[in-house]
Protein backbone atom coordinates (compact mmCIF):
# COMPACT_ATOMS: atom_id res chain seq x y z
CA UNK A 1 0.00 0.00 0.00
CA UNK A 2 2.88 2.35 0.47
CA UNK A 3 4.59 2.26 -2.94
CA UNK A 4 0.64 2.36 -3.77
CA UNK A 5 0.52 5.84 -2.14
CA UNK A 6 3.70 6.90 -3.60
CA UNK A 7 3.26 6.59 -7.13
CA UNK A 8 -0.18 8.55 -6.36
CA UNK A 9 2.03 11.43 -5.11
CA UNK A 10 5.26 11.35 -7.25
CA UNK A 11 3.46 12.33 -10.31
CA UNK A 12 4.48 16.05 -10.76
CA UNK A 13 1.31 18.83 -10.44
CA UNK A 14 0.82 20.10 -14.02
CA UNK A 15 -0.20 23.76 -13.86
CA UNK A 16 -2.65 24.01 -16.81
CA UNK A 17 -3.49 27.67 -17.05
CA UNK A 18 -4.96 27.51 -20.67
CA UNK A 19 -2.47 30.24 -22.43
CA UNK A 20 -0.50 28.52 -25.05
CA UNK A 21 2.77 30.03 -26.12
CA UNK A 22 1.93 31.38 -29.38
CA UNK A 23 -0.30 33.66 -28.24
CA UNK A 24 1.48 34.56 -25.37
CA UNK A 25 4.15 35.88 -27.42
CA UNK A 26 1.63 37.38 -29.66
CA UNK A 27 0.20 39.49 -26.90
CA UNK A 28 4.32 40.19 -25.66
CA UNK A 29 5.04 41.48 -28.95
CA UNK A 30 2.32 43.54 -29.64
CA UNK A 31 2.75 45.00 -26.27
CA UNK A 32 6.11 46.35 -27.19
CA UNK A 33 5.18 47.02 -30.41
CA UNK A 34 2.44 49.64 -28.53
CA UNK A 35 5.15 50.76 -26.03
CA UNK A 36 7.58 51.78 -28.46
CA UNK A 37 4.46 53.52 -30.99
CA UNK A 38 3.81 55.71 -27.92
CA UNK A 39 7.23 56.85 -26.63
CA UNK A 40 8.32 57.55 -30.42
CA UNK A 41 4.66 59.47 -31.23
CA UNK A 42 2.97 61.51 -29.77
CA UNK A 43 -0.04 61.09 -31.44
CA UNK A 44 0.46 57.23 -31.75
CA UNK A 45 0.26 57.25 -27.69
CA UNK A 46 -2.74 59.52 -27.78
CA UNK A 47 -4.49 57.21 -29.98
CA UNK A 48 -3.47 54.07 -27.82
CA UNK A 49 -4.62 55.58 -24.53
CA UNK A 50 -7.91 56.29 -26.17
CA UNK A 51 -8.16 53.16 -27.86
CA UNK A 52 -7.56 51.68 -24.58
CA UNK A 53 -10.62 53.53 -22.85
CA UNK A 54 -12.66 52.35 -25.73
CA UNK A 55 -11.23 48.70 -25.53
CA UNK A 56 -12.08 48.64 -22.17
CA UNK A 57 -16.05 49.38 -22.69
CA UNK A 58 -15.77 46.60 -25.44
CA UNK A 59 -13.81 44.42 -22.79
CA UNK A 60 -16.00 44.94 -20.21
CA UNK A 61 -19.18 44.39 -22.42
CA UNK A 62 -17.77 41.17 -23.73
CA UNK A 63 -17.53 40.20 -20.15
CA UNK A 64 -20.97 40.27 -19.67
CA UNK A 65 -21.57 38.22 -22.66
CA UNK A 66 -18.93 35.42 -21.55
CA UNK A 67 -20.53 35.55 -18.22
CA UNK A 68 -24.14 34.25 -19.93
CA UNK A 69 -22.51 32.38 -22.68
CA UNK A 70 -20.59 30.60 -19.54
CA UNK A 71 -24.05 29.96 -17.81
CA UNK A 72 -26.73 29.97 -20.33
CA UNK A 73 -24.62 28.84 -23.49
CA UNK A 74 -26.44 31.36 -25.77
CA UNK A 75 -25.05 34.86 -26.66
CA UNK A 76 -27.35 37.66 -25.27
CA UNK A 77 -28.23 40.08 -28.15
CA UNK A 78 -30.02 42.10 -25.39
CA UNK A 79 -27.13 42.74 -23.54
CA UNK A 80 -26.38 46.09 -25.33
CA UNK A 81 -30.09 47.10 -24.95
CA UNK A 82 -30.02 46.04 -21.11
CA UNK A 83 -27.18 48.28 -20.54
CA UNK A 84 -28.59 51.50 -22.49
CA UNK A 85 -31.74 51.19 -20.70
CA UNK A 86 -29.81 51.15 -17.02
CA UNK A 87 -27.99 54.60 -18.44
CA UNK A 88 -31.30 55.90 -18.93
CA UNK A 89 -32.18 54.99 -15.23
CA UNK A 90 -29.28 56.72 -14.27
CA UNK A 91 -30.04 59.83 -16.31
CA UNK A 92 -33.42 60.12 -14.54
CA UNK A 93 -31.68 59.84 -11.05
CA UNK A 94 -29.40 62.33 -12.40
CA UNK A 95 -32.75 64.26 -13.14
CA UNK A 96 -34.19 64.39 -10.19
CA UNK A 97 -30.72 66.24 -9.16
CA UNK A 98 -28.86 63.26 -7.82
CA UNK A 99 -25.07 63.44 -7.90
CA UNK A 100 -23.39 61.56 -11.09
CA UNK A 101 -21.51 59.26 -8.89
CA UNK A 102 -24.29 58.55 -6.22
CA UNK A 103 -27.00 57.76 -9.57
CA UNK A 104 -24.03 55.35 -10.88
CA UNK A 105 -24.13 53.38 -7.77
CA UNK A 106 -27.83 53.07 -7.57
CA UNK A 107 -27.87 52.07 -11.05
CA UNK A 108 -25.87 49.57 -10.48
CA UNK A 109 -28.44 48.21 -7.60
CA UNK A 110 -31.23 48.63 -10.15
CA UNK A 111 -29.23 46.63 -13.10
CA UNK A 112 -28.81 43.79 -10.87
CA UNK A 113 -31.87 43.52 -10.04
CA UNK A 114 -33.12 44.43 -13.94
CA UNK A 115 -30.66 41.54 -14.66
CA UNK A 116 -32.07 38.90 -12.42
CA UNK A 117 -35.57 39.94 -13.65
CA UNK A 118 -34.75 39.78 -17.16
CA UNK A 119 -33.37 35.88 -16.35
CA UNK A 120 -36.48 34.48 -13.94
CA UNK A 121 -39.27 36.47 -16.20
CA UNK A 122 -38.24 35.47 -19.81
CA UNK A 123 -35.00 33.23 -20.10
CA UNK A 124 -36.24 30.46 -17.21
CA UNK A 125 -39.10 29.25 -18.23
CA UNK A 126 -37.42 28.62 -21.91
CA UNK A 127 -34.30 27.88 -20.81
CA UNK A 128 -34.79 23.93 -20.98
CA UNK A 129 -36.20 23.65 -24.32
CA UNK A 130 -33.74 24.93 -26.62
CA UNK A 131 -30.63 27.32 -27.64
CA UNK A 132 -32.79 28.86 -30.16
CA UNK A 133 -35.59 29.49 -28.31
CA UNK A 134 -33.54 31.39 -25.81
CA UNK A 135 -31.67 33.13 -28.74
CA UNK A 136 -34.94 34.00 -29.85
CA UNK A 137 -36.06 35.40 -26.63
CA UNK A 138 -32.76 37.55 -26.50
CA UNK A 139 -33.58 39.32 -29.63
CA UNK A 140 -37.09 39.85 -28.75
CA UNK A 141 -35.95 41.57 -25.56
CA UNK A 142 -33.64 43.29 -27.24
CA UNK A 143 -36.67 44.82 -29.42
CA UNK A 144 -38.93 45.02 -26.31
CA UNK A 145 -36.40 46.89 -24.15
CA UNK A 146 -35.74 49.57 -26.87
CA UNK A 147 -39.18 50.20 -27.14
CA UNK A 148 -40.24 50.45 -24.05
CA UNK A 149 -36.98 53.11 -23.53
CA UNK A 150 -38.08 55.32 -26.41
CA UNK A 151 -41.58 55.22 -24.98
CA UNK A 152 -40.57 56.41 -21.66
CA UNK A 153 -37.86 58.76 -22.70
CA UNK A 154 -38.51 59.46 -26.19
CA UNK A 155 -35.65 59.03 -29.32
CA UNK A 156 -34.46 62.68 -29.10
CA UNK A 157 -31.25 63.54 -27.37
CA UNK A 158 -30.26 63.43 -24.17
CA UNK A 159 -27.09 64.86 -21.91
CA UNK A 160 -26.01 63.64 -18.86
CA UNK A 161 -23.20 65.50 -16.57
CA UNK A 162 -19.84 64.59 -17.26
CA UNK A 163 -18.32 62.11 -14.66
CA UNK A 164 -14.87 62.87 -15.38
CA UNK A 165 -14.67 66.52 -16.13
CA UNK A 166 -13.05 68.02 -19.15
CA UNK A 167 -9.77 68.09 -18.26
CA UNK A 168 -6.80 66.96 -19.90
CA UNK A 169 -3.27 66.08 -18.54
CA UNK A 170 0.12 66.91 -20.27
CA UNK A 171 2.80 64.45 -19.62
CA UNK A 172 5.99 65.22 -21.86
CA UNK A 173 3.79 66.34 -24.95
CA UNK A 174 1.02 63.84 -24.93
CA UNK A 175 -1.86 64.92 -24.20
CA UNK A 176 -4.66 62.19 -22.57
CA UNK A 177 -7.81 62.82 -22.02
CA UNK A 178 -9.44 62.74 -17.94
CA UNK A 179 -12.43 61.47 -19.38
CA UNK A 180 -10.20 58.18 -21.08
CA UNK A 181 -8.12 57.38 -17.88
CA UNK A 182 -11.29 57.36 -15.76
CA UNK A 183 -13.23 55.29 -18.22
CA UNK A 184 -10.62 53.24 -18.64
CA UNK A 185 -9.76 52.87 -14.70
CA UNK A 186 -13.77 52.41 -13.78
CA UNK A 187 -13.96 49.62 -16.35
CA UNK A 188 -10.76 47.76 -15.18
CA UNK A 189 -11.71 48.19 -11.89
CA UNK A 190 -15.36 46.30 -12.30
CA UNK A 191 -13.10 43.27 -13.61
CA UNK A 192 -10.75 43.02 -11.07
CA UNK A 193 -13.79 43.53 -8.71
CA UNK A 194 -16.01 40.68 -10.61
CA UNK A 195 -12.43 38.23 -11.08
CA UNK A 196 -12.36 38.93 -6.86
CA UNK A 197 -15.92 37.97 -6.30
CA UNK A 198 -15.38 34.79 -8.84
CA UNK A 199 -12.44 33.35 -7.58
CA UNK A 200 -12.55 34.13 -3.99
CA UNK A 201 -15.93 34.28 -2.62
CA UNK A 202 -18.23 30.51 -1.69
CA UNK A 203 -20.73 32.62 -4.13
CA UNK A 204 -18.36 32.92 -7.12
CA UNK A 205 -17.52 29.10 -6.56
CA UNK A 206 -20.92 28.10 -7.04
CA UNK A 207 -22.01 30.45 -10.09
CA UNK A 208 -18.65 28.82 -11.61
CA UNK A 209 -19.64 25.32 -10.74
CA UNK A 210 -23.10 25.66 -11.42
CA UNK A 211 -22.52 27.21 -14.90
CA UNK A 212 -19.49 24.50 -15.85
CA UNK A 213 -21.49 21.30 -14.19
CA UNK A 214 -25.11 22.22 -12.99
CA UNK A 215 -26.23 18.60 -12.28
CA UNK A 216 -23.20 18.16 -10.24
CA UNK A 217 -23.93 21.48 -8.73
CA UNK A 218 -26.85 20.34 -7.09
CA UNK A 219 -26.24 17.32 -6.17
CA UNK A 220 -23.68 19.33 -3.46
CA UNK A 221 -26.47 21.96 -2.58
CA UNK A 222 -26.14 24.65 -4.93
CA UNK A 223 -29.19 26.33 -5.72
CA UNK A 224 -28.60 25.98 -9.58
CA UNK A 225 -31.37 27.97 -10.83
CA UNK A 226 -30.57 31.00 -8.33
CA UNK A 227 -26.95 31.29 -9.63
CA UNK A 228 -28.02 31.34 -13.14
CA UNK A 229 -29.97 34.28 -12.21
CA UNK A 230 -27.76 36.21 -9.70
CA UNK A 231 -25.27 35.71 -13.65
CA UNK A 232 -27.29 37.91 -15.36
CA UNK A 233 -27.73 40.05 -12.92
CA UNK A 234 -24.07 40.47 -12.60
CA UNK A 235 -24.00 40.18 -16.33
CA UNK A 236 -26.59 43.25 -16.08
CA UNK A 237 -24.40 45.10 -13.55
CA UNK A 238 -21.24 44.96 -16.02
CA UNK A 239 -23.57 46.00 -18.89
CA UNK A 240 -24.50 49.08 -16.99
CA UNK A 241 -21.20 50.55 -16.21
CA UNK A 242 -20.25 50.04 -19.97
CA UNK A 243 -23.26 51.87 -20.88
CA UNK A 244 -22.86 54.86 -18.12
CA UNK A 245 -19.15 54.70 -19.79
CA UNK A 246 -20.01 54.62 -23.00
CA UNK A 247 -22.11 57.80 -22.58
CA UNK A 248 -19.53 60.23 -21.42
CA UNK A 249 -17.57 59.01 -24.52
CA UNK A 250 -20.12 60.00 -27.31
CA UNK A 251 -21.27 63.23 -25.26
CA UNK A 252 -25.26 62.35 -25.73
CA UNK A 253 -27.71 59.59 -24.44
CA UNK A 254 -29.59 57.91 -27.23
CA UNK A 255 -31.49 54.52 -27.71
CA UNK A 256 -29.27 53.25 -30.23
CA UNK A 257 -25.92 53.93 -27.68
CA UNK A 258 -24.86 50.74 -27.28
CA UNK A 259 -26.05 48.79 -30.68
CA UNK A 260 -22.68 49.54 -31.96
CA UNK A 261 -20.58 48.67 -28.67
CA UNK A 262 -22.44 45.27 -29.06
CA UNK A 263 -21.23 44.05 -31.95
CA UNK A 264 -17.57 45.42 -30.73
CA UNK A 265 -18.51 43.37 -27.57
CA UNK A 266 -18.84 40.42 -30.02
CA UNK A 267 -16.25 40.61 -31.85
CA UNK A 268 -14.11 41.54 -28.58
CA UNK A 269 -15.50 37.97 -26.86
CA UNK A 270 -14.88 36.03 -30.13
CA UNK A 271 -11.29 37.31 -30.63
CA UNK A 272 -10.37 36.14 -26.81
CA UNK A 273 -12.53 33.10 -27.21
CA UNK A 274 -15.91 33.09 -26.24
CA UNK A 275 -15.40 30.94 -22.82
CA UNK A 276 -12.46 32.83 -21.33
CA UNK A 277 -13.44 35.59 -19.05
CA UNK A 278 -9.69 36.92 -19.47
CA UNK A 279 -9.81 36.53 -23.24
CA UNK A 280 -12.76 39.12 -23.15
CA UNK A 281 -11.18 41.61 -21.23
CA UNK A 282 -8.08 41.00 -23.34
CA UNK A 283 -9.58 41.20 -26.87
CA UNK A 284 -11.44 44.25 -26.28
CA UNK A 285 -8.75 46.05 -24.98
CA UNK A 286 -6.77 44.79 -28.53
CA UNK A 287 -10.39 45.79 -30.49
CA UNK A 288 -9.91 49.23 -29.25
CA UNK A 289 -6.31 49.79 -29.35
CA UNK A 290 -6.00 47.96 -32.42
CA UNK A 291 -9.20 50.07 -34.36
CA UNK A 292 -8.02 53.57 -33.12
CA UNK A 293 -4.92 52.85 -34.45
CA UNK A 294 -5.94 51.50 -37.96
CA UNK A 295 -8.54 54.87 -38.30
CA UNK A 296 -5.52 57.41 -37.07
CA UNK A 297 -2.83 55.61 -39.85
CA UNK A 298 -4.24 54.17 -42.98
CA UNK A 299 -6.04 56.91 -44.92
CA UNK A 300 -8.90 55.17 -46.21
CA UNK A 301 -10.26 53.73 -43.17
CA UNK A 302 -12.39 56.47 -42.14
CA UNK A 303 -14.64 55.59 -39.29
CA UNK A 304 -17.59 54.42 -41.12
CA UNK A 305 -15.16 51.83 -41.56
CA UNK A 306 -14.93 50.92 -37.79
CA UNK A 307 -17.90 48.42 -37.71
CA UNK A 308 -16.67 47.10 -41.12
CA UNK A 309 -13.39 46.12 -39.39
CA UNK A 310 -14.45 45.14 -36.40
CA UNK A 311 -16.44 42.78 -38.14
CA UNK A 312 -13.62 41.50 -40.50
CA UNK A 313 -11.74 40.72 -37.14
CA UNK A 314 -14.42 38.83 -36.04
CA UNK A 315 -14.49 36.86 -39.32
CA UNK A 316 -10.47 36.15 -39.11
CA UNK A 317 -10.78 34.55 -35.71
CA UNK A 318 -13.43 32.38 -36.92
CA UNK A 319 -11.52 31.24 -39.84
CA UNK A 320 -8.55 30.76 -38.32
CA UNK A 321 -8.63 29.99 -34.56
CA UNK A 322 -12.45 29.61 -34.05
CA UNK A 323 -11.24 29.28 -30.15
CA UNK A 324 -10.15 32.46 -30.01
CA UNK A 325 -6.75 33.46 -28.26
CA UNK A 326 -7.92 32.07 -24.67
CA UNK A 327 -10.35 29.27 -25.81
CA UNK A 328 -8.98 25.96 -24.70
CA UNK A 329 -9.77 22.30 -25.22
CA UNK A 330 -9.77 20.48 -21.74
CA UNK A 331 -7.49 18.32 -20.47
CA UNK A 332 -9.24 15.22 -19.23
CA UNK A 333 -7.98 12.14 -18.10
CA UNK A 334 -10.51 9.32 -17.24
CA UNK B 1 -35.49 2.97 16.25
CA UNK B 2 -36.95 4.13 12.79
CA UNK B 3 -34.09 3.26 10.18
CA UNK B 4 -32.46 6.52 8.84
CA UNK B 5 -33.54 6.23 5.14
CA UNK B 6 -36.66 4.22 4.15
CA UNK B 7 -38.06 3.43 0.65
CA UNK B 8 -41.66 2.19 0.17
CA UNK B 9 -42.75 1.19 -2.87
CA UNK B 10 -40.70 3.49 -4.83
CA UNK B 11 -41.48 4.23 -8.27
CA UNK B 12 -39.97 6.39 -11.40
CA UNK B 13 -39.41 6.38 -14.99
CA UNK B 14 -37.81 8.36 -17.51
CA UNK B 15 -39.98 9.21 -20.25
CA UNK B 16 -41.75 6.03 -21.19
CA UNK B 17 -39.44 3.33 -19.08
CA UNK B 18 -40.21 2.91 -15.70
CA UNK B 19 -37.18 1.79 -14.38
CA UNK B 20 -38.35 1.44 -10.88
CA UNK B 21 -41.58 -1.01 -10.27
CA UNK B 22 -41.68 -0.24 -6.82
CA UNK B 23 -38.58 -1.01 -4.47
CA UNK B 24 -38.54 -0.82 -1.31
CA UNK B 25 -35.28 -0.70 1.29
CA UNK B 26 -34.22 0.80 4.38
CA UNK B 27 -30.66 2.03 5.65
CA UNK B 28 -29.99 1.74 9.59
CA UNK B 29 -28.13 4.45 11.38
CA UNK B 30 -24.21 4.21 10.92
CA UNK B 31 -24.43 1.38 8.36
CA UNK B 32 -22.88 0.42 5.24
CA UNK B 33 -25.52 -1.11 3.20
CA UNK B 34 -25.33 -1.90 -0.71
CA UNK B 35 -27.43 -2.37 -3.33
CA UNK B 36 -26.34 -4.80 -6.23
CA UNK B 37 -28.12 -6.01 -9.38
CA UNK B 38 -27.36 -6.23 -13.08
CA UNK B 39 -27.07 -3.68 -15.81
CA UNK B 40 -30.60 -1.86 -15.45
CA UNK B 41 -31.88 -3.37 -12.79
CA UNK B 42 -32.45 -0.02 -11.64
CA UNK B 43 -29.82 0.38 -8.72
CA UNK B 44 -28.79 3.97 -10.26
CA UNK B 45 -32.10 5.25 -10.81
CA UNK B 46 -33.14 3.93 -7.15
CA UNK B 47 -29.99 6.55 -5.54
CA UNK B 48 -31.14 9.42 -8.55
CA UNK B 49 -34.55 8.95 -6.89
CA UNK B 50 -33.48 9.68 -3.18
CA UNK B 51 -31.94 12.44 -4.10
CA UNK B 52 -34.37 13.45 -5.99
CA UNK B 53 -32.47 13.58 -9.51
CA UNK B 54 -35.48 11.54 -11.05
CA UNK B 55 -38.79 12.33 -10.78
CA UNK B 56 -40.31 9.49 -8.42
CA UNK B 57 -43.68 8.26 -6.52
CA UNK B 58 -44.64 6.09 -3.52
CA UNK B 59 -42.90 6.65 -0.09
CA UNK B 60 -38.97 7.91 0.63
CA UNK B 61 -38.61 8.98 4.18
CA UNK B 62 -35.05 10.29 5.61
CA UNK B 63 -34.19 11.07 8.93
CA UNK B 64 -38.13 11.15 9.44
CA UNK B 65 -38.85 13.24 7.39
CA UNK B 66 -40.69 12.48 3.93
CA UNK B 67 -38.89 13.60 0.94
CA UNK B 68 -41.77 14.62 -1.13
CA UNK B 69 -40.85 17.17 -3.85
CA UNK B 70 -37.23 17.64 -3.10
CA UNK B 71 -35.40 18.18 -5.42
CA UNK B 72 -31.08 17.33 -5.13
CA UNK B 73 -30.10 20.43 -3.68
CA UNK B 74 -32.69 19.97 -0.99
CA UNK B 75 -31.84 16.28 -0.42
CA UNK B 76 -27.99 18.14 0.10
CA UNK B 77 -29.50 20.54 2.59
CA UNK B 78 -30.76 17.76 3.92
CA UNK B 79 -27.69 15.60 4.73
CA UNK B 80 -27.48 13.44 1.74
CA UNK B 81 -24.20 13.25 0.06
CA UNK B 82 -24.38 11.42 -3.68
CA UNK B 83 -21.46 10.36 -5.48
CA UNK B 84 -22.96 10.12 -8.63
CA UNK B 85 -22.14 7.71 -11.84
CA UNK B 86 -19.33 9.98 -13.27
CA UNK B 87 -18.07 10.91 -9.82
CA UNK B 88 -19.79 14.26 -10.76
CA UNK B 89 -16.61 16.03 -10.00
CA UNK B 90 -15.94 19.55 -11.09
CA UNK B 91 -12.96 18.40 -13.86
CA UNK B 92 -11.90 22.33 -14.77
CA UNK B 93 -11.96 23.21 -10.84
CA UNK B 94 -9.17 22.82 -8.95
CA UNK B 95 -8.81 20.04 -6.08
CA UNK B 96 -9.74 22.84 -3.44
CA UNK B 97 -12.37 24.34 -5.19
CA UNK B 98 -13.45 21.26 -5.00
CA UNK B 99 -13.23 20.20 -1.87
CA UNK B 100 -14.97 23.96 -1.03
CA UNK B 101 -17.82 22.89 -2.97
CA UNK B 102 -18.31 19.93 -1.00
CA UNK B 103 -18.83 22.10 2.36
CA UNK B 104 -21.08 24.31 0.44
CA UNK B 105 -24.16 23.65 2.36
CA UNK B 106 -21.97 24.20 5.78
CA UNK B 107 -21.32 27.17 6.80
CA UNK B 108 -18.04 28.14 9.35
CA UNK B 109 -14.11 27.16 9.02
CA UNK B 110 -13.36 24.28 6.97
CA UNK B 111 -9.80 23.42 8.48
CA UNK B 112 -10.56 20.81 10.82
CA UNK B 113 -12.88 19.01 8.64
CA UNK B 114 -9.60 19.35 5.74
CA UNK B 115 -7.56 18.37 8.32
CA UNK B 116 -9.44 15.13 8.52
CA UNK B 117 -9.96 15.03 5.12
CA UNK B 118 -6.50 14.67 4.97
CA UNK B 119 -5.50 11.58 7.31
CA UNK B 120 -7.22 9.29 4.60
CA UNK B 121 -6.19 11.39 1.79
CA UNK B 122 -2.81 12.47 2.16
CA UNK B 123 -1.92 13.16 -1.16
CA UNK B 124 -4.44 15.94 -2.18
CA UNK B 125 -2.37 18.45 -0.06
CA UNK B 126 -0.21 18.09 -2.75
CA UNK B 127 -2.60 18.26 -5.59
CA UNK B 128 -4.64 21.53 -3.50
CA UNK B 129 -3.95 23.75 -6.72
CA UNK B 130 -4.47 21.16 -9.25
CA UNK B 131 -7.44 20.56 -11.87
CA UNK B 132 -9.65 18.33 -11.05
CA UNK B 133 -10.04 16.51 -14.35
CA UNK B 134 -5.96 16.14 -14.63
CA UNK B 135 -6.09 13.57 -11.66
CA UNK B 136 -6.23 9.76 -12.46
CA UNK B 137 -9.84 7.84 -12.01
CA UNK B 138 -9.07 6.41 -8.78
CA UNK B 139 -7.61 9.65 -7.23
CA UNK B 140 -10.61 11.65 -8.67
CA UNK B 141 -12.88 9.12 -7.54
CA UNK B 142 -11.38 9.49 -3.99
CA UNK B 143 -11.29 13.19 -4.41
CA UNK B 144 -15.42 12.52 -4.79
CA UNK B 145 -15.26 10.91 -1.65
CA UNK B 146 -13.17 12.94 0.10
CA UNK B 147 -15.75 15.86 -1.04
CA UNK B 148 -18.67 14.08 0.01
CA UNK B 149 -17.15 13.82 3.46
CA UNK B 150 -17.05 17.17 3.35
CA UNK B 151 -20.21 18.07 3.31
CA UNK B 152 -20.23 16.08 6.98
CA UNK B 153 -23.50 14.34 5.31
CA UNK B 154 -25.83 12.04 7.15
CA UNK B 155 -26.07 9.76 4.70
CA UNK B 156 -23.27 8.92 1.56
CA UNK B 157 -25.00 7.43 -1.42
CA UNK B 158 -22.37 6.03 -3.80
CA UNK B 159 -22.66 4.88 -7.33
CA UNK B 160 -20.51 2.33 -8.59
CA UNK B 161 -17.36 3.26 -6.78
CA UNK B 162 -15.33 0.81 -8.38
CA UNK B 163 -16.41 1.50 -12.23
CA UNK B 164 -13.40 1.62 -14.16
CA UNK B 165 -10.52 1.12 -12.09
CA UNK B 166 -7.85 -1.33 -11.32
CA UNK B 167 -8.34 -4.03 -8.57
CA UNK B 168 -5.87 -2.78 -6.37
CA UNK B 169 -7.68 0.83 -6.34
CA UNK B 170 -10.60 -0.79 -6.02
CA UNK B 171 -9.46 -2.74 -3.20
CA UNK B 172 -8.05 0.89 -1.85
CA UNK B 173 -11.49 3.06 -2.11
CA UNK B 174 -13.36 0.34 -0.47
CA UNK B 175 -11.02 0.48 2.82
CA UNK B 176 -11.63 3.97 3.07
CA UNK B 177 -14.97 3.60 2.56
CA UNK B 178 -15.16 1.11 5.36
CA UNK B 179 -12.44 3.77 7.41
CA UNK B 180 -14.84 6.49 7.19
CA UNK B 181 -18.26 4.21 8.08
CA UNK B 182 -16.03 3.04 11.58
CA UNK B 183 -14.29 6.21 12.61
CA UNK B 184 -16.42 8.93 11.45
CA UNK B 185 -19.79 7.01 11.88
CA UNK B 186 -20.62 8.19 8.00
CA UNK B 187 -23.50 5.61 6.65
CA UNK B 188 -23.38 4.88 3.19
CA UNK B 189 -25.60 3.22 0.54
CA UNK B 190 -23.14 1.77 -2.11
CA UNK B 191 -24.44 0.79 -5.68
CA UNK B 192 -22.40 -1.98 -6.94
CA UNK B 193 -21.61 -4.30 -9.62
CA UNK B 194 -19.32 -6.05 -8.03
CA UNK B 195 -20.75 -7.71 -5.83
CA UNK B 196 -17.84 -9.74 -4.38
CA UNK B 197 -16.34 -6.19 -2.76
CA UNK B 198 -19.41 -5.02 -1.88
CA UNK B 199 -20.83 -7.72 0.14
CA UNK B 200 -17.51 -7.87 1.90
CA UNK B 201 -17.99 -4.31 2.52
CA UNK B 202 -22.14 -3.62 3.71
CA UNK B 203 -23.69 -5.33 6.53
CA UNK B 204 -26.67 -5.72 4.30
CA UNK B 205 -27.76 -5.90 1.04
CA UNK B 206 -30.31 -5.52 -1.35
CA UNK B 207 -30.59 -7.16 -4.58
CA UNK B 208 -32.16 -5.53 -7.69
CA UNK B 209 -33.99 -7.29 -10.47
CA UNK B 210 -35.93 -5.08 -12.88
CA UNK B 211 -36.88 -2.85 -10.91
CA UNK B 212 -37.99 -4.65 -7.59
CA UNK B 213 -35.78 -5.80 -4.56
CA UNK B 214 -35.71 -9.80 -5.68
CA UNK B 215 -33.87 -10.50 -2.16
CA UNK B 216 -32.30 -8.72 0.88
CA UNK B 217 -30.87 -9.76 3.83
CA UNK B 218 -27.50 -9.55 6.03
CA UNK B 219 -24.03 -9.80 3.50
CA UNK B 220 -23.13 -13.13 4.87
CA UNK B 221 -26.56 -14.66 4.44
CA UNK B 222 -26.31 -13.17 0.69
CA UNK B 223 -22.76 -14.73 0.23
CA UNK B 224 -24.43 -18.05 1.12
CA UNK B 225 -27.20 -17.92 -1.06
CA UNK B 226 -27.14 -20.05 -4.08
CA UNK B 227 -28.59 -17.82 -6.85
CA UNK B 228 -26.44 -14.65 -5.86
CA UNK B 229 -23.22 -16.97 -5.79
CA UNK B 230 -23.96 -18.15 -9.14
CA UNK B 231 -25.88 -14.48 -10.71
CA UNK B 232 -23.40 -12.28 -9.44
CA UNK B 233 -20.91 -13.93 -7.59
CA UNK B 234 -19.66 -16.21 -10.26
CA UNK B 235 -18.83 -19.60 -8.47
Amino acid sequence: MATFVATLTKRKTAVSTGVSIPVVALLVAGAVFLLIGCLSSEIFAQQTVSGLADGAIFGLLALALVLIYRATEVVNFAQGEMAMATTYFAYQLTQWHLTYWLAFVLTLAFAFVFGVLVQVAFIRPVQHKSVIAVVIVTVGLFILIDGVVTWIWGADLKFMAAPFGNNVYTLSGVAFSRLDIGVFLVCIASMVLLWLLFQYTKLGLAMRASALRPSSAALVGVRVDRMLAVGWGLAAVLGAVAGMMTEPKQFVLQPPLMQPILLYAFAAAVLGGLESPFGAVVGGLTLGVFLNLIGQYVGFATSELRLPIAFAVLLFVLVLKPTGLFGRRQVRRV
Amino acid sequence: MPALLELEQVRARYGAVQALHGVSLDVEEGEIAAVLGANGAGKTTTLRAISGNVRREGEIRFAGRRLARTGPDDAARLGIAHVPEGRGTFAELTVWENLRLGAYTRSGRLRDDYARVQTYFPWLEERRNQQAGTLSGGEQQMLALARAFMQRPKLLLLDEPSLGLAPLLIAEIFRIIRELNEHEGLTVLVVEQNAHIALQAARRAFVLEVGRVALSGPSEELQQHESVRRSYLGY
